[in-house]
């Protein structure tokens, strides 16, 4: 093939390959012609930016100021869809379930995720196995399947509960019990932390030997050699996962909308927001409140995006040159 | 190095080695628990799922699985995964197609707005998909299309799944620019270069965003939720929401359990047959993030 295209590029006259050459630099019509070739090749993400993504998000801050049902032309309220919801002990009581969730389940996901990388990235054989192996879960974690399997292993008198009355503290199932439920979806969302491994596992394997050679010349220690070496030299890794693993569990639906069997209790201990957020929208039909509800949402998002990123100058190393 | 000292090494490593896959192993029981636990409920008498404590049943019945084939209220089993069927592979047709063409854009055209495109499109992958939930379905309501597929699969079709596209950008641009260049002496346009050249370098990349469309189509739960309200054009995850009773006691519960097993078949043979692509295409995703 390649003497092929050797041979075709002889043949094209001289003249010809000059101008393109010319054109590429500085002519005008070249350039012309490469933006129409852009936007051409772009249409199907314009089209899908500025009907699914841009006039939605415009539509729903317009509905977040109105009283609307679907069916009834929209009326505007001003800033009574917020100010209902912040008196609302329902819309409290799903960023509580929320918050904890979050805070409780993405450090341990993170934490393990990153534990179990370390282990693996000693290099030892059968690291493909296991890393595929503890992967699995991710792919599977979101399906109606496991939801109910997960609702299983943890009702009365089922594996979790026997084995914690085995050990001596007894609860129940923790399916129907306000107190642990929220705990069993944390337990499922740390069970995925496969994917976040994996990408540790890409980080860690980056880490030039050399500097764990020089360090243990020095002297340094295990744990000198993780805090110093490789906790600054995987720190992007690490701030790619924890931005994207937050923005993930706030958005939590399906698992705890199947483990709770669609009631997002027993007394809303699992009512996550957009659980909250889809009674009021698709059950109630309060579509104003509901998109109020979701710029809530996003301005959380927004703000810890934000937070993240104004964080990462203090703690995020990046490599000279490879940004 | 002096003999002895090697022998201890030697020594050490082997303790390492066997401390190394134990803690191994030790995670991978309870990761594997679930998954095992649900192949032995499958076969086991309802009465005995939730409290029977041997995995695996010493009388296996394949009752739970013969039941399925009467299907649910009238519907058969397979309607449910034609539909699933259907949706997924809409999808992957629609994300390998549209998503290739803007990530081709991106990586080797230069035209005026680029950079401004890419933030913005860059944007998206953080972007709530909540916020547009409302909207979209009263769009699509008002456009008489609740109750298809329309808008389950349109977005795959105009390349809304950013992931996809920043994945096929990063691949893209790891590609030698002296073949463009070769290409575009001989006279090749721009779709002759995407469709001969860089499509095929892409294959890793194309297959990694096919099997997770796939994937995330079969297990898409909110979609098919929101969108779908007639038996007969339920997907799986709708068609498993069936098995459970209002008290959350299913009056079948071996049924239920058997077909939660049947749904995960698929995701996980495709698992078993492309995992160095998942796993491949994951861990890029995160470096030069």
């Amino acid at each position: 093939m390649g003497t092929a295209v050797t041979l075709v590029k002889d043949s094209v006259p001289t003249t010809r390959a000059a101008r393109s050459a010319a054109t590429a630099r500085t002519g005008r019509p070249g350039r012309r012609r490469e933006n129409l070739a852009g936007y051409l090749f772009m249409s199907p993400w314009i089209a899908g930016f500025l009907l699914l993504t841009a006039g939605p998000m415009v539509a729903s801050l317009y509905f977040a100021f109105t009283d609307y049902n679907l069916f009834n032309t929209p009326r505007w309220i001003g800033f009574d869809n917020f100010t209902r919801m912040f008196d609302d002990p329902r819309w409290q009581k799903s960023v509580e379930v929320t918050a904890k969730y979050v805070v409780i389940g993405t450090p341990l996901k993170l934490l393990l995720a990153l534990g179990v990388a370390l282990l693996l990235a000693q290099s030892r054989r059968g690291q493909a196995f296991y890393r595929a192996a503890f992967y699995a879960p991710s792919l599977i974690g979101a399906s109606v399947s496991v939801g109910f399997v997960w609702r299983s292993l943890f009702s009365d008198d089922a594996v979790v509960d026997r084995a914690q009355s085995f050990l001596g503290f007894h609860v129940g199932g923790w399916v129907g019990n306000a107190d642990w439920v929220l705990y069993c979806l944390v337990a499922l969302t740390v069970w995925q932390f496969g994917a976040p491994m994996v990408i540790f596992l890409a980080g860690l394997k980056q880490v030039p030997r050399e500097l764990y050679e020089a360090a243990e010349m020095d002297g340094a220690g295990p744990f000198r050699r993780f805090w110093n070496i490789t906790l600054p030299m995987i720190s992007p890794v690490l701030f790619f996962n924890v931005l994207l693993e937050t923005i993930h569990s706030f958005q939590i639906f399906g698992s705890a909308y199947v483990v709770s069997n669609t009631s997002c209790g027993p007394a809303d201990a699992t009512l996550v927001y957009t659980c909250y957020l889809y009674q009021q929208g698709f059950k109630n039909s309060q579509m104003g409140f509901a998109s109020a509800m979701a710029w809530m949402l996003l301005l959380a998002v927004a703000l810890v995006t934000a937070a993240l990123f104004w964080s990462q100058k203090k703690w995020v190393h990046y490599e000279e040159g490879a940004r | 190095m002096s003999s002895t000292s090697s022998l201890a090494g030697a020594g050490r490593k082997r303790t390492g080695s066997l401390a190394w896959h134990l803690g191994a192993l030790l995670i991978l029981a309870v990761i594997l628990y679930p998954v095992v636990w649900v192949i032995g409920a499958s076969f086991k008498p309802s009465k005995d799922i939730v409290n029977s404590l041997t995995l695996f049943p010493s009388h296996p019945i394949l009752s739970n699985f013969k039941g399925l084939a009467d299907g649910m209220a009238d519907i058969s089993i397979w309607t449910f995964f034609q539909n699933s069927l259907v949706y997924a592979v809409g999808a992957v047709v629609g994300v390998l197609v549209s998503c290739s063409l803007t990530a081709y854009a991106f990586a080797r055209i230069r035209f005026a707005g680029r950079n401004l495109l890419f933030s913005l499109m860059i944007g998206t992958l953080l972007l709530p998909y909540h916020v547009l939930l409302i909207p979209q379905y009263v769009m699509f309501q008002k456009l008489e299309l609740v109750n298809t597929y329309v808008p389950l699969l349109i977005g795959k079709y105009l390349a809304t799944e950013a992931f996809f596209v920043f994945l096929m950008v990063q691949f893209m641009r790891n590609l030698p620019r002296e073949l463009d260049e070769a290409a575009r002496l001989d006279g090749c346009g721009h779709l002759r270069i995407y469709w001969s050249i860089v499509l095929p370098l892409c294959r890793p990349a194309l297959i990694t965003s096919a099997i997770f469309t796939f994937i995330n189509a079969w297990n898409d739960f909110m979609g098919p939720l929101i969108y779908l309200n007639e038996p007969g054009k339920y997907t799986v995850s709708l068609g498993l929401m069936m098995f459970r009773d209002s008290d959350g006691v299913a009056a079948n519960y071996g049924g239920m359990i058997a077909m939660s097993l049947v749904a995960l078949l698929p995701v996980l043979l495709f698992f078993l047959a492309f995992q160095r692509y998942l796993i491949d295409g994951m861990a890029t995703s995160g470096l030069k993030g």
